[in-house]
């Protein structure tokens, strides 16, 4: 059965993207093994890497960098073997270039692209961006990942990702002006909404994910 | 679009989902997280989970509770009451909660909203405000016909005008705001709407109404009188008063923008062919 590496950086959302992996791989017609780790080893040898992310970029990605090995053996993963990995809110925002939130932060730049705050045109769309909303203008590669136009997910964030090139997007939302739900080049693919906290259109991007073959 | 939120709300003492009237005489309505499972199938937005236990023995046990409800809700959940440290908001994180509500404590020290909000983000933190109208004795005082912020479960009045509180705790750093009118609390007369819109006007986070609901009707003026962008509920729910679904289809239908899911389209199918 293939292996699953659910990265523990000390995000505070783990549990709830591992119990609704666990549920996912339950109903992929192959299943898998969510292994919840910060092993490099372990992530070496799986066959997907997701990462979470809940709180600011720069305290992430700092979390992520002081366990040893750990950026090196994810790099050496997706990057190296072409293992598809997937990258959620915050996890999803460390694969830009840069992080604006807190000062400019570097990001693992396999996305060009930076994290900018939401500055939403009407005051009447708030920030944090919080809540339901749906996804629109999604490309062949969201379309691959099962995003599809009809199934709101659920966000909540206040800064977004602003992709260098417009056909890394995936997928788009809009709170007052559009930006990235969804971000894919290649077996990288990121979303900025919470799928574990999604109910079913979450569900079953987690378990469309754990069959992709990019 | 984004879409309004459907919030049912569990009051949780010693392990059961109870509720009151005006914060008081409080009857039991079931297992939290037989309920917290329900409303997830119904389609609920998030799910808000009020600890009122009132002793600290009941503290540890109630991670317990909460780590069971979110191993069966698919959504959002909120976790709020007893939360005096960044370390009571961790727990209560990793215990499987999304945010994390302060109520008391975040008025008697504002900094532990910038506290916590530096240590899980602003998204994580919701600041749940008790609100009962009557002159504020401080901040912008002289208003006669404001609101007073109440904490320890509406018993204590703190003399702080609700506006003054409210922009406070979002310079600290709250993500969103949970406003509970007391004096409509469990009269299902419908939320204040005054209340409501002053806060709405003078923040820029989202604003939970709570406190009055009584129909779905309530839900929708909440929305397009009281700028509120989640609405919340406890008893009317459940007790099967309304539904979510029922709330949707009536936000739909007065052309607001709410999330219809599975649940409710079947339920129409149903009803389209009964």
């Amino acid at each position: 059965m293939q292996t699953v590496a659910l990265i523990d950086y000390g995000s505070g959302n783990l549990r709830s993207a591992q119990n609704a992996l666990v549920k996912a791989a339950g109903a992929a017609p192959g299943g898998a093994e969510i292994c919840v780790t910060s092993d490099p080893e372990t992530v070496a040898a799986a066959d997907r890497i997701v990462l979470p992310g809940v709180g600011a970029f720069a305290a992430c990605r700092e979390a992520l960098t002081a366990r040893s090995g750990l950026v090196e053996a994810i790099t050496q993963a997706v990057q190296g073997r072409g293992v598809p990995f997937l990258g959620v809110c915050v996890g999803m925002q460390l694969l830009a270039s840069r992080g604006l939130e807190f000062g400019e932060t570097p990001g693992l730049d396999w996305i060009p692209g930076e994290v900018r705050r939401l500055t939403p045109a009407s005051p009447t769309c708030k920030v944090p961006h919080m809540g339901w909303n749906s996804l629109d203008d999604i490309s062949p590669a969201g379309q691959a990942l099962g995003l599809a136009p009809d199934g709101a997910m659920y966000f909540t964030h206040s800064f977004a990702f602003h992709a260098a090139d417009p056909a890394d997007v995936a997928a788009f939302t809009d709170h007052g002006g559009r930006f990235a739900a969804a971000v894919a080049r290649g077996n990288v693919a990121g979303v900025q909404f919470h799928p574990e906290k999604s109910q079913s259109a979450g569900l079953s991007l987690l378990a469309r994910f754990l069959e992709w073959r990019p | 679009m984004l879409n309004l939120r459907v919030i049912p709300c569990l009051d949780v003492k010693d392990g059961r989902v109870v509720k009151g009237v005006q914060f008081l005489s409080l009857r039991d309505a079931g297992d939290p997280v037989e309920q917290a499972s329900a409303y997830d199938a119904a389609g609920a937005d998030e799910l808000m989970f009020l600890d009122i236990t009132a002793s600290h023995e009941g503290r540890g046990a109630i991670l317990d509770v909460i780590a069971r409800t979110a191993d069966v809700c698919f959504m959002p959940l909120s976790v709020g009451g007893g939360i005096r440290a960044v370390e009571d908001a961790r727990r209560l994180l990793l215990a499987g909660a999304d945010k994390i509500s302060v109520n008391t404590a975040a008025v008697e020290n504002p900094d532990l909203i910038s506290a916590c909000a530096d240590a899980f983000g602003s998204q994580a933190v919701v600041c749940a405000i008790d609100a009962k109208h009557g002159a504020a004795v401080s901040g912008q005082g002289g208003r006669n016909d404001g609101w007073r912020v109440f904490t320890y479960g509406g018993r204590k009045d703190t003399g702080l005008d609700v506006i003054d509180y409210a922009r406070l705790a979002v310079e600290k750093g709250a993500g969103e705001i949970l406003l509970t009118s007391m004096d409509r609390d469990g009269a299902k007369t419908g939320y204040d709407i005054a209340l409501l819109r002053a806060i709405t006007s003078a923040v820029s986070v989202p604003v939970i109404a709570s406190g009055g609901a009584g129909s779905a009707a309530h839900m929708v003026e909440a929305a397009t009188q009281g700028g509120a962008d989640a609405v919340l509920a406890a008893s009317i729910f459940h007790f099967g008063e309304v539904s979510i679904g029922e709330v949707k289809q009536a936000m739909v239908a007065a052309g607001l923008p709410a999330r219809l899911t599975g649940a409710e389209m079947r339920r129409d199918a149903a009803e389209a062919f009964s």
